[in-house]
């Protein structure tokens, strides 16, 4: 381990409460509103300042909307998305105006997934990386070029880069752009959407080590949102669990990983395919297609697919409550439950 | 479903394919891309044979040139790619036949191209017409190789190939079968895509099933399905199985046999279980240390292999791997090319740590 994990007596940097965002669908010639998308529905959490909160879930299950929301790149339907700011105001960011955002942006910045859509192509690094200073008031070009000197460095690139294009580098190198251009403004939250789904294997560790060396000299927070458990298990101090909206499972990564207390983190946990061929792994024990969040299933959302579903899954929707110190489950048969997870020595 | 030929193992000690020094490179105006360089390996009847690498390994490029599908400016330059083919009407059959030496737009490729080689592409999602329905599809390739079905005799009657695709529907565990073949692609949720594509695969029982990263930008759940359907398929069939795939994971649990592939040389290749046990090229030992694992300890960090993939327009003189090499040996390795030579009983290795540099031309 790096550094010790926050404690949970610190300070939140960010809480979030309840939060919701529904997406209407529209229908007929008159685009009458016929129902709506539940793409996040009644999401909380806290991420503690310094801490790395990993977001995982099946495509669909509002990842990726959660995290647009806490950035306020999207206006969630409701709840509360609590910041605490670097002079130490506790502000909501979700009824805030554009104009009232302003000011609070480059506290909050992102890092992409796709490394060759993100930059724009006819742009310099120079360009790239320094707009976020511009745009935040550093007009003076030589303490620009100086910062973009830096935060290349930062991230393990020469400085004499900085005339280039983004299309002269490989996905690792763009993705180092993207996070320099991420650090720029000196961020206390970055949100990270799959940043490394999109790199080969030999130059994912390479990214994911310079994340993790990053957060620690600069003490950074991060929300990182993914769908490969082994990514999130690297880099999470704590993993929350969504599906068709909701956080069905929320605990510390050892914790989370070694004994999972909700049925669907444990088939994802076996569904993902060990590399190793002495430990057979790779089950298709899930069956069938995540609920649609335009129709969910009544009672939990989750009872279709679950093996374990008795009758009252069918019909009260279990609320998440805590099972273990700090160990949230959104299931019935949570306490009754023994769910199989990974050890860390396990055939090693 | 009606009687039909299938693989038979009766020679099992010829490999159904056999790959022989391929090379094809493109053409391009900025120069030549030599995206397979000299590729080596069998596959045997029955056999899944996973094919492991980073994206311009040539992985992909090679599965091309096995199906003669190629795209312009690229092109076979050298090598050869014996398939034993199956008997058919004019065909002698059971001996191999030179797939390189074919037209690609020839009767004789024709024959073999999804019928006895079949391929399930990258994006399963995008491969089927959205104006036809799948059941329509999957009619169209068996009626255009009925004869696979029915050497002598009658023709195929349409009606009986679409029995046969509602049968193959089923068998990929589609449920309704009978109303999922008159469904639309964008009709079926993307799992059951994925099985039609699997179904329409299968559906002229090939002897050799191309996987090309049919797991990539799926979910670990789908991926899985995939996996078991795909396994489950081969027991009951015995079809061998080649599986493209970047996802060391995923060849550890559906591979007998593995290739590891770095910028269109063959590193390394062996049994399964010497490949993740007893990995002997640097390029496997540094990939395999390097991949976050689900056994990994939190927040520790991984060992990485240093530097980047180069450019394909700037390939690294001497071994491919070189540049980024641990275990580099400064004279030798940057100026001469290592061959894949045996190392023990079971694997082949790409690398001057294990045979000496007289031996290579």
């Amino acid at each position: 381990m790096i550094r010790p994990p926050p404690a949970d007596t610190d300070p939140p940097l960010l809480e979030v409460r309840r939060l919701r965002k529904l997406f209407p669908i529209h229908k007929g010639f008159a685009r009458r509103v016929v129902g709506h998308i539940r793409a996040v529905d009644d999401v909380s959490f806290v991420i503690r300042e310094g801490e790395t909160l990993g977001l995982v879930g099946e495509s669909g299950c509002g990842k990726t909307t959660t995290a647009r929301c806490v950035l306020r790149a999207m206006t969630p339907t409701s709840g509360e998305i609590l910041f605490r700011t670097r002079d130490g105001r506790r502000l909501d960011l979700a009824p805030l105006s554009r104009s009232e955002l302003r000011p609070l942006r480059p506290e909050m910045q992102m890092i992409f997934q796709d490394p060759f859509g993100s930059l724009n192509p006819r742009m310099t690094l120079f360009d790239n990386v320094g707009e976020p200073l511009l745009v935040n008031g550093l007009r003076n070009r030589r303490e620009r070029t100086e910062r973009v000197a830096e935060l290349l460095r930062l991230v393990g690139l020469r400085a004499e880069f900085m005339h280039r294009f983004p299309h002269a580098f490989s996905g690792g190198q763009r993705q180092r752009i993207g996070i320099a251009r991420a650090l720029a403004t000196h961020p206390r939250l970055v949100v990270a959407d799959e940043p490394v789904s999109a790199l080969d294997v030999s130059v994912q560790a390479q990214v994911l080590n310079l994340l993790l060396e990053l957060q620690e000299r600069l003490h950074l927070t991060y929300l990182f949102v993914a769908h490969d458990l082994s990514v999130v298990k690297h880099i999470s101090d704590r993993v929350a669990v969504m599906y068709v909206g909701q956080l069905v499972e929320t605990a510390t990564t050892a914790e989370i990983f070694s004994r999972p207390r909700h049925p669907y983190t444990a088939a994802l946990l076996r569904a993902v395919p060990v590399p190793d061929p002495r430990v057979p792994s790779g089950d298709a024990i899930l069956k069938g297609d995540v609920a649609s969040p335009a129709d969910p299933p009544p009672g939990c959302y989750f009872h279709p697919r679950c093996h374990f579903a008795v009758e009252r899954c069918w019909t009260d929707a279990p609320a998440l409550r805590e099972i273990a110190p700090n160990h949230f489950a959104r299931c019935h048969l949570a306490d009754e439950l023994t769910l199989e997870g990974v050890s860390a020595d396990h055939g090693t | 479903m009606p009687p039909i030929p299938i693989a038979t193992d009766a020679d099992a000690a010829t490999p159904l394919l056999s790959v022989r020094d391929l090379r094809v490179s493109f053409f391009l105006d900025e120069g030549v891309v030599r995206a397979v360089d000299g590729v080596s390996f069998d596959v045997s009847a029955g056999q899944v044979v996973g094919i492991v690498g980073e994206s311009g390994c040539g992985k992909s490029v090679t599965m091309k040139a096995i199906l003669q599908i190629v795209e312009e400016p690229g092109r076979i330059t050298a090598g050869r790619i014996l398939f034993r083919r199956r008997r058919g009407p004019g065909v002698p059959g059971d001996e191999p036949v030179d797939l390189a030496r074919l037209h690609p737009r020839g009767a004789a490729m024709r024959a073999i191209r999804g019928a006895q080689i079949a391929l399930i592409p990258q994006e399963p999602m995008a491969a089927f017409s959205p104006v036809h329905t799948v059941g329509d599809q999957i009619v169209e390739a068996i009626m255009l190789h009925a004869r696979q079905w029915r050497p002598e005799g009658p023709a195929l009657r349409r009606a009986e190939a679409r029995r046969i695709s509602v049968d193959l529907l089923r068998d990929v565990g589609i449920a309704m079968p009978e109303q999922r073949v008159d469904a639309y692609s964008w009709q079926l949720s993307g799992g059951l895509r994925q099985r039609a594509m699997i179904a329409m695969a299968l559906s002229c029982k090939p002897r050799l099933l191309i996987a090309d990263e049919p797991n990539t930008a799926i979910d670990v759940t789908k991926q899985a399905q995939v996996l078991s359907l795909l396994r489950e398929l081969q027991r009951r069939h015995r079809t061998a199985i080649v599986f493209i795939t970047h996802d060391l994971g995923v060849i550890a649990q559906i591979a007998q046999h593995v290739i590891v592939m770095y910028l269109g040389r063959v590193m390394e290749t062996g049994p399964v279980d010497d490949i993740f046990h007893a990995p002997k090229h640097p390029y496997t030992r540094a990939l395999l240390r390097s991949i976050p694992t689900l056994r990994v300890t939190p927040r520790a960090k991984l060992p990485i292999i240093s530097g980047s993939l180069p450019h394909p327009l700037n390939r690294p003189t001497g071994c491919p791997f070189h540049p980024r090499c641990d275990v580099v040996l400064p004279e030798v390795c940057a100026s001469r090319v290592p061959s894949l030579q045996p190392v023990g009983e079971r694997q082949s290795a790409s690398c001057f740590l294990h045979h000496a540099v007289e031996d290579t031309t």
